[in-house]
């Protein structure tokens, strides 16, 4: 066992590696000077060539990159060694300077929360809707169910989220445009600063946890083992909860561990509606602003949070699925 | 439609007016298909004593499996039952889902044909068993629940019960997982058992060893038993009496003995001809020919009825 | 955006029918029991006739607009009042005889044209998207599965690879910090090189299951060489799985050109787009919610109705009564 995660581990630093290199090469080819770029106005040849300096960008590719790998274990130092950056150093931003790890950590949270509580709400409301739909087949309410979640998985995101701004903020007065609050400080405020990301994305994924769960639950329930959990005169409802659900939600976890870290990766398109300070939105700003150490640090975050989520996957079929967790007699 | 019925012998286990354990009469099933009414089960009618054993024989789409979801009432919610079932004396077919769910796996056990499919892989079979246990008997204790689960594993001979019955369904080999499922349908000492097909999916060897292992446990208890297969030899091996099914009729029944040896229908008598005998040229191979004649039965949608050459043992 | 992995997954439930036995030749007689399985369904009529709805407008855009008598680059400084802020004048953003869905406001474009020339590109898109992506994902996928060994080792980690990236962040950059020019190009680009790994996941495990039959083995007894089993016997039985997913995927790559587009690194302005339109209408919503609904709602229909189409396909596919 010990062996299996280690060899994952292993192709997972592999697989980050090769992720590094090849964003970090993507953009070095395309993006434009960065020193002009951090230069900006009122800019002088000097200026630019001592920025340059600064940053090794006068370095051949291969340092450079060497340079930027080993900065993230060790740290690094700039110019002539009077910036000192502690590990993990992923460079400062163009725009503001501020070191980006700062800056990522510093917007975590706010990613974090806008994915747990979609999460929450989402695997209650999902998983419940499929549920019911498929213990009542073909009834009014499996099929206006199925209606909304179709709905649900066509509508766009943003759509969604201008939709619920205007009717709940605009026209009912209901909730004021989200501005950032901090918990501490007014937990109502926080709240209904929250929830209408929350609503908009887990209406999406609500919608595709409801399709899956009815398919899963009715194929479940058409198996062997629930007629002789009948058979064996069970309550109707532990024959479902037991025998029905228990394995249909199987699949739906390992599915939801690759949806969670691709959402704590930054959900971007509703940070950018909703104007949440999160790891999203500043992946989308900083990619108009061509920031580039912002852009390879969110990129390397991103993949390495799905990187985990498949190894979490793998982990998790090993725990729940006992034929995968014991070797057969 | 053709029909004769022998009278059915009386079965040396009780008095002659003790009441008997399972009476059905007019027993119909039918489904709703896309081509029309589909009767999968015709008029049938069988008595069996207590602690007597039934078989009812036929080929895949008589009705046979049909019959006993039937009796156990876990036929699917778009089947129509009419007919009277009545186990010793309680009218089935009126009853409340909430009453049978009291008689199932209570008194009156069912095990199916694949015990790997039959068995949730997700759970251990220890739990399988003392949920069967606990669903009619609420108020006993975890320790209590686990002896339980130990004792009924060990009556089916399953080695190392203590420590099998943490183990997962599919740890066990197909013979034994069979015996979990006799364990576990035997464990609330019904006054039934229904089998459907218990040994066809299983080694001939293991085949034996199942038959034996139900015949020693129903002489402990006294438990009735409705064998349903398409196999004649372990008719032939278990049952007092015989129901011959073809599409959803029952064209024959009566005792073993006399079905087998003065068989009155020609199904019946296709049936028997056309199990290979090991004294017989192998041009005699024959098969099972349909009788002439239109059926206004259907074969169940999705079934196949297949022609049998019945292997024997 | 960001389709959520659920989704690939539920295309990933297409069931490849293990429990039926694949006929080893393609027939013309499953053709029409498709067809008429599908001619008598409701939803699959109005999802289709919507789809074809779109794809004629977007065929027939010029002459469309030819009709309505305005460009989707023309500028009608009559249609807004500049005293409201370039608000459009009359009910519904200014629908009228003159401007059938109405104009933009700000700068008085014609909806209608810009609707019917954004149809063209949402539908360009998709049907290139779509037939790269599958082109690539049948490929990979084939070879991967019925090779196996080396072959399949290295195609597979290459989908883990992109699989494994932020696809969105990474379209975005790219397109971002290259030139504008070929947008469209590389849009079709970038979705099928992020997307093809979702399919070719399916269709490798499907390939793999069918190799495994007994068909494939007469086959190859018979001395039929690799290329040719994989067309004569592997193809056709996966043509019924490879309709459904692309069907369902299809939205996917709509959604995605919309979602890129919206956030303005999709087809460059002035050329219209849903996505962009709708980006464009944030800023009005408030006061002129028609120039949000139009797009949004001309968006939202085409990705339900493909939704709607694989559904209903995947469904008559699976209950068995077409291969």
């Amino acid at each position: 066992m010990a062996r299996y995660i280690a060899g994952r581990i292993g192709a997972m630093i592999l697989l980050l590696f090769l992720v590094c290199l090849f964003t970090y090469v993507i953009f070095f080819v395309l993006s434009p000077d960065p020193a002009v770029q951090i230069c900006g106005k009122n800019c002088t040849p000097d200026r630019i060539n001592q920025i340059r300096e600064n940053l090794g960008l006068d370095q051949p590719f291969l340092t450079q990159f060497w340079t930027f790998l080993s900065g993230i274990f060790v740290g690094r130092t700039y110019g002539d060694g009077s910036i000192v950056c502690s590990a993990p150093c992923l460079g400062y931003s163009f725009q503001s300077s501020e070191p980006v790890w700062d800056m990522i950590t510093a917007r975590l949270p706010v990613s974090a929360t806008v994915a747990v509580g979609a999460a929450v709400l989402w695997l209650l409301s999902g998983i419940s809707a499929g549920l019911i739909s498929a213990l009542k087949q073909r009834t009014w309410w499996d099929r206006s169910a199925m209606v909304v979640a179709l709905g649900g998985i066509s509508i766009p995101n943003y759509v969604v989220a201008l939709l619920l701004q205007y009717v709940l903020v605009v026209k009912l007065k209901l909730l004021p445009f989200p501005q950032p609050v901090k918990f501490t400080d007014s937990p109502g405020l926080w709240f209904e600063n929250y929830l209408m990301p929350w609503l908009v994305l887990s209406f999406a994924y609500s919608s595709v946890y409801a399709r899956l769960t009815r398919a899963n639950v009715i194929d479940t329930m058409a198996e062997n083992y629930v007629r002789t959990a009948r058979a064996k005169g069970l309550a109707n409802a532990l024959v479902i909860r037991r025998h029905a659900l228990r394995p249909a939600l199987t699949p739906l976890a390992t599915i939801f561990a690759m949806d969670f870290a691709g959402l704590l990766g930054g959900a971007l398109i509703t940070e950018t509606v909703f104007g949440l300070n999160g790891v999203g939105k500043m992946a989308a700003d900083s990619i108009t602003k061509n920031d580039q150490p912002v852009i390879m640090a969110v990129t390397l975050l991103a993949a390495f949070l799905v990187i985990v989520g498949n190894i979490v996957v793998d982990l998790l079929y090993g725990l729940l699925d006992p034929r995968v967790r014991t070797a057969s007699a | 439609m053709n029909r004769q019925s022998v009278q059915p012998s009386p079965v040396e286990q009780g008095s002659p007016d003790q009441q008997a354990l399972l009476e059905v009469a007019d027993l119909t099933v039918s489904f709703p298909t896309p081509q029309g009414i589909s009767t999968v089960v015709a008029d049938l009618g069988f008595t069996l004593e207590p602690g007597a054993s039934l078989g009812i024989v036929g080929e895949s789409g008589s009705g046979k499996s049909m019959t006993s979801l039937a009796i156990m009432g876990l036929l699917p919610p778009s089947a129509t039952r009419t007919g009277s079932i009545k186990l010793s004396g309680t009218e089935l077919t009126t009853l409340s889902e909430s009453g049978m769910r009291q008689l199932r796996g209570n008194t009156m056990s069912m095990i199916f044909q694949d015990p790997l499919s039959s068995l949730n892989p997700y759970y251990t079979i220890g739990l399988q068993i003392t949920e069967a246990y606990r669903a009619h008997h609420p108020h006993v204790s975890r320790r209590e629940l686990r002896k339980i689960a130990v004792d009924a594993l060990d009556r089916v001979h399953i080695p190392r019960a203590r420590e099998r019955i943490d183990h997962y369904p599919h740890q066990f080999s197909g013979g034994m997982r069979q015996r979990v499922m006799i364990a576990m349908a035997l464990c609330t000492e019904p006054d039934l058992l229904i089998a459907d097909e218990p040994t066809t999916a299983l080694d001939v060897t293991v085949q034996a060893q199942i038959l034996e292992l139900i015949a020693e446990l129903r002489a402990e208890t006294g438990t009735g038993l409705i064998m349903i297969t398409h196999d004649l030899a372990v008719v032939a091996q278990v049952a007092d009496q015989v129901v011959v099914m073809q599409h959803g009729d029952c064209v024959e029944q009566g005792s073993a003995q006399a079905v087998f040896s003065a068989p009155q229908h020609p199904y019946t008598d296709a049936l028997l001809e056309a199990v290979p005998r090991i004294d017989d040229d192998i041009e005699d191979l024959r098969q099972v020919q349909r009788p002439a004649g239109p059926s206004s039965n259907r074969t169940v949608p999705g079934g196949s009825v297949s022609t049998g050459k019945e292997p024997r043992v | 955006m960001g389709i959520p992995a659920g989704l690939e997954t539920q295309i990933d439930s297409v069931a490849p029918g293990g429990s039926e036995e694949p006929t080893a030749t393609a027939g013309g007689h499953r053709q029409n029991a498709l067809r008429r399985a599908l001619r008598s369904d409701a939803a699959v009529l109005v999802s289709a006739g919507y789809i074809v709805l779109v794809l004629l407008v977007a065929v027939f855009a010029p002459l469309l607009t030819k009709i309505s008598g305005w460009g989707p680059l023309e500028f009608d400084q009559s249609a807004i009042d500049p005293n409201l802020g370039s608000m459009p004048k009359g009910w519904g953003g200014g629908i009228s005889g003159n401007h059938w869905l109405g104009v933009e406001p700000g700068n008085g474009r014609d909806i209608f044209a810009r609707i019917v020339y954004g149809a063209r590109v949402s539908m360009t898109i998709a049907i290139a998207a779509t037939a790269l992506t599958t082109l690539i994902a049948v490929i990979c996928g084939l070879l991967a599965g019925f090779y196996g060994g080396k072959i399949d080792q290295v195609i597979s980690r290459v989908m883990d690879f992109l699989m494994a990236f932020p696809a969105l962040i990474f379209m975005i950059a790219v397109l971002s910090a290259l030139p504008a020019e070929n947008r469209q190009y590389l849009l079709v680009l970038v979705i099928a090189v992020f997307g093809w790994p979702y399919l070719a996941r399916i269709v490798r495990s499907q390939t793999i299951s069918l190799t495994r039959r007994e068909f494939v083995e007469a086959a190859r007894a018979s001395g039929a060489s690799g290329p040719r089993i994989v067309f004569t016997e592997i193809l056709p039985n996966l043509r019924s799985t490879l309709i459904v997913m692309t069907t369902l995927a299809v939205p996917g790559y709509i959604g995605t050109e919309a979602g890129l587009s919206f956030l303005g690194v999709g087809v460059v302005p002035p050329t219209p787009s849903w996505g962009q339109m709708i980006a464009s209408s944030t800023h009005w919503y408030a006061v002129d919610p028609a120039y949000f609904i139009i797009p949004s709602a001309c968006l939202f229909l085409l990705v339900l109705s493909f939704t709607v189409l694989g559904d209903r396909l995947r469904v008559i596919v699976d209950s068995g009564e077409v291969r």
